[in-house]
């Protein structure tokens, strides 16, 4: 999102501005605030979640989240940072029912709990796997 | 490094039952085979005859072999280019892939295998009316090909089900298939039914 409100909602929702200057950082708790607000505000009209991924970087987990809004034809990326000890990020899955498979999949490979997820198991691999695949730290044990 | 189970975590009683079959496949992979040709050195003292039932069998068996559909990943394609007009496996008798395992004699492993898509292939096999072989088709097949080493993908198909003939190539061309399905009929036609396994 390049244009010139993004610092105004920076300022109204208590973010910080990505260094990219493409999206915001909010702190976890401030996340399903912050994506209703995005949502259901007119005139910002992000309506359509296109994707949400993590990374695992050495001290924390991000999770990557962007919106499009399709009257506006623009993007936000929100970014939000959890401890990697018991991860946990509130589901976005209430405001968006697309989200629920990505979660899923992000708990699946990650080990990121998202609170208030309707139905969190793991999506791609079974039922009784060790260890979260997509972490550095992870061994391999094929 | 784990994450303490939350309260909101909700596990299905058929996905641990799927979960504890996965692992029951796993620790079943990690055991020695035994050894194929262990039968021959008794067989051949006792003097085996081969008759001529054998050869009619055989003969019936290695011309109409039927394929199961067994298709996991992208060799695939040239399972279908094989079975289409211009490399015609209705030559040998074998243009009649078979969605019900119970219709088939013939597996060809076309692409790679996940431990989760690992039961439904053992069950495939195992509902295979005997006598049934296997072609283990392309470098996944064989090894686990480039994927060999990931989390999620088995390292061959000989860790769930017993391979016949191994047909390296990534994919391999139908040429390769062709002459994979020869060897196997030069096989078929070695076997005897008194030493079927």
């Amino acid at each position: 999102m390049k244009l010139p409100a993004l610092p105004e909602l920076a300022c109204s929702l208590g973010a910080e501005i990505d260094p990219s200057g493409s999206g915001l950082i909010v702190q976890p708790e401030k996340l399903l605030e912050t994506a209703r607000h995005l949502k259901e505000t007119p005139g910002l009209d992000f309506t359509y979640l296109d994707m949400i991924t993590a990374v695992d970087y050495p001290d924390n987990f991000e999770i990557i989240y962007r919106f499009l809004s399709l009257k506006r034809n623009e993007a936000v990326i929100i970014r939000t940072r959890v401890d990697k000890e018991n991860a946990s990020v509130p589901s976005i899955s209430p405001l968006w029912r697309g989200a629920d498979y990505q979660e899923r999949e992000i708990y699946d490979l990650f080990g990121i709990a998202f609170a208030g997820h309707p139905n969190l198991r793991r999506i791609m691999l079974w039922e009784g796997f060790k260890g979260y695949p997509l972490r550095k730290d992870y061994q391999g044990n094929a | 490094m784990e994450v303490a189970p939350s309260n909101h975590l909700r596990t299905f009683e058929l996905e641990r039952e799927e979960g504890a079959i996965i692992e029951s496949l796993r620790a079943l992979s990690r055991e020695r085979l035994p050894d194929p040709n262990a039968w021959l050195d008794g067989e051949l003292k006792r003097n085996v005859l081969t008759t001529t039932l054998d050869a009619a069998l055989n003969w019936a068996r290695a011309a109409s072999l039927w394929p199961n559909i067994c298709f996991t990943a992208c060799c695939t394609f040239e399972v279908i280019a094989t079975s289409s007009s211009r490399f015609d496996i209705a030559r040998f008798g074998m243009e009649v892939l078979r969605a019900s395992p119970r219709q088939a004699d013939l597996m060809i492993t076309a692409g790679t295998l996940t431990w989760k898509m690992a039961p439904q292939i053992r069950r495939l096999y195992d509902q295979m009316a005997e006598p049934k072989w296997v072609i283990g088709m392309g470098a996944c097949g064989i090894t686990g090909g480039i994927f060999r080493g990931s989390y999620s993908v088995v390292p061959g198909y000989n860790h769930i089900i017993p391979v016949d003939v191994y047909l390296p190539g990534c994919p391999p061309r139908p040429e390769s298939l062709l002459n994979a399905v020869e060897m196997l009929r030069k096989k078929i036609k070695r076997s005897s039914a008194r030493a079927s396994r």
